[in-house]
């Protein structure tokens, strides 16, 4: 389990972030959070830095949006997923199990 | 619609094919690409792909099965020769004549030259794949010096290549300023001084006279870019980097406005309401002008909208060609949207730019126009969004197109039409 930071340190809409393995970033997406592949699969971009709406982040270079839930891109120029790792939160401290990531079909 | 040609297999041509078999068009879908590869994407080509980080596969812009998918007559390697509208007639240059009664524009366009240096060796522009492959086979032979003639976008990013792969690059700019007309002359300056901070030597405002070379067995090697005030830089790779032309010239006698560009009114279709054009070679009527949006982000968003006009026949919608642009130098991501005037008023409201990261805004009339950013995405992601709001509020004001149908036949300089449709005259394809 990779500490990310408290829940207080992560509004709604926002991201952050860490540096596991590889990058990943984490959101609060109306008060869930999610944790995917930081670095779009289109080209370099941190998702972290991109808008978050509806449960997707849009990246901030080319626009193609990602479902924080799947990892999945709705259009191109993004064409392969992001992995997704499970969050959770214990005693107002949010954390991500960087090991099992997935990535979707 | 029975039969489109979509001329061009670049991004806009792509993102057209799969915008008309989004939108349900189910008829024969012919795609022509000049070029012998399968779509790929243009950024990476003066960036990775040279410092040797992105392949040649990783460019391809769709996945093979979203390829098979579109269902189309794939022509690669061959190029439009001519467009007989009224005949609905489409001549290629492997022979063939192909009855057409729709057709997408996105033939792109290639590279100014210099005049004079054809034909000498180490010369070179970048456009496409093979001038991309040509650019870093040259830089693998380790010239010494390497100079870049044009600051722009382009220039900019090869020198940064040309450096990270420890040459000695220098950059000639004719104008005083690099970038001013895309991002205006205070930001452009900053961009500018990225040369020297990783000690690359830029020469603003100087145009060049010529190239001197050497005659060696069997060919003429450039050896120095002869500026015009007489000075000589040494040269053994010299990489031109001045701009496009876009190629137009299979569209003689077509009857389309072509000046500089397809002319095509907001909603990217031309004096005819089958032939739409995007991407670089589309001079799109944009508040009162017209203008050709030389950016990936026009290339990849115009195509849905001048599909559905082409598959309506008519003026369904329009969109706004520029935008949005982004460019990577020297490990610095430089992002900007919006628009920018010369006396605009600029703020940096994040940030320094001694630092090479900041976020800045440009302001016109009370207004927000446009916001750039080195090295920070994330408050640029931010900054964009609210100017987006602005942006869409001046589409809906467009005085051209707002409250007609169809705009196109209102559209001063543009050719009267002659035919309803192409291909007019094909009983097999009318409606």
């Amino acid at each position: 389990m990779f500490p990310v930071c408290a829940v207080d340190a992560l509004p709604d809409g926002e991201a952050i972030r860490i540096l596991a393995h590889v990058p990943i970033a984490v959101f609060n997406a109306d008060g869930s959070y999610y944790a995917i592949d930081d670095t779009c699969t289109h080209q370099d971009a941190s998702l972290a830095d991109g808008w978050v709406d509806d449960c997707r982040v849009e990246c901030p270079l080319h626009a193609s949006n990602f479902d924080l839930r799947t990892g999945l891109p709705d259009g191109p120029p993004a064409k392969r997923p992001v992995r997704t790792y499970p969050v959770t939160v214990d005693a107002g401290m949010i954390y991500v199990d960087i090991g099992r990531g997935e990535a979707a079909a | 619609m029975k039969r489109v040609a979509v001329v061009g297999a670049s991004l806009a041509g792509l993102r057209a094919a799969e915008a008309l078999r989004a939108k349900g068009y189910d008829g024969n879908l012919l795609i022509i690409g000049a070029e012998p590869h399968r779509p790929y994407d243009r950024p990476p080509l003066s960036k990775g792909f040279l410092l040797g980080t992105t392949r040649a596969e990783d460019l391809a812009l769709a996945e093979p099965a979203e390829e098979l998918g579109l269902n189309g007559d794939w022509r690669l390697g061959v190029r439009a020769q001519r467009l007989d509208t009224r005949a609905g007639a489409l001549t290629l240059s492997d022979g063939r004549t192909e009855a057409v009664d729709g057709v997408v524009i996105a033939t792109g366009g290639r590279p100014r030259t210099l005049p004079g240096t054809e034909g000498i060796t180490g010369v070179v522009t970048l456009r496409g794949l093979d001038d991309a492959v040509a650019l870093r086979a040259q830089l693998a032979t380790e010239p010494e010096h390497v100079v870049v003639i044009g600051a722009g976008f382009l220039g900019a990013e090869v020198a940064a290549s040309a450096r990270t792969l420890g040459r000695e690059v220098t950059v000639v700019e004719a104008m005083p300023v690099p970038l001013a007309g895309a991002v205006g002359p205070y930001l452009g300056g900053i961009c500018g001084q990225l040369h020297g901070d990783h000690g690359v030597r830029l020469i603003l405002g100087h145009g060049v006279a010529g190239l001197d070379t050497v005659i060696e067995p069997g060919r003429r090697q450039v050896c120095a870019v002869r500026l015009d005030d007489g000075r000589a830089l040494p040269a053994e790779l010299v990489v031109v980097a001045v701009g496009m032309r876009p190629s137009t010239g299979w569209l003689a006698g077509s009857g389309l406005a072509v000046d500089d560009g397809v002319r095509t009114d907001a909603g990217w279709v031309t004096a005819l309401p089958n032939v739409v054009a995007v991407g670089d070679v589309a001079r799109h009527r944009c508040g009162g002008k017209f203008v050709r949006h030389e950016h990936w982000t026009s290339a990849a968003k115009a195509p849905a909208t001048a599909v559905a006009n082409l598959l309506a026949g008519r003026h369904l919608g329009h969109c706004a060609g520029g935008g949005y642009f982004w460019s990577d130098q020297y490990g610095v991501r430089i992002q900007f949207a919006g628009s920018v005037a010369p006396t605009d008023d600029v703020r940096v409201i994040e940030g320094a730019p001694e630092d090479r990261a900041f976020l800045a805004t440009c302001h016109r009339d009370g207004v927000t126009t446009g916001v750039l950013a080195m090295n920070m995405a994330r408050a640029f992601t931010r900054a964009r969004r609210t100017l987006a709001v602005t942006a869409t509020e001046e589409d809906q004001r467009c005085p051209t197109c707002s409250p007609s149908p169809d705009c196109s036949s209102t559209e001063p300089g543009a050719t009267p039409r002659e035919a309803s449709a192409i291909g007019s005259s094909i009983p097999s394809t009318s409606a």
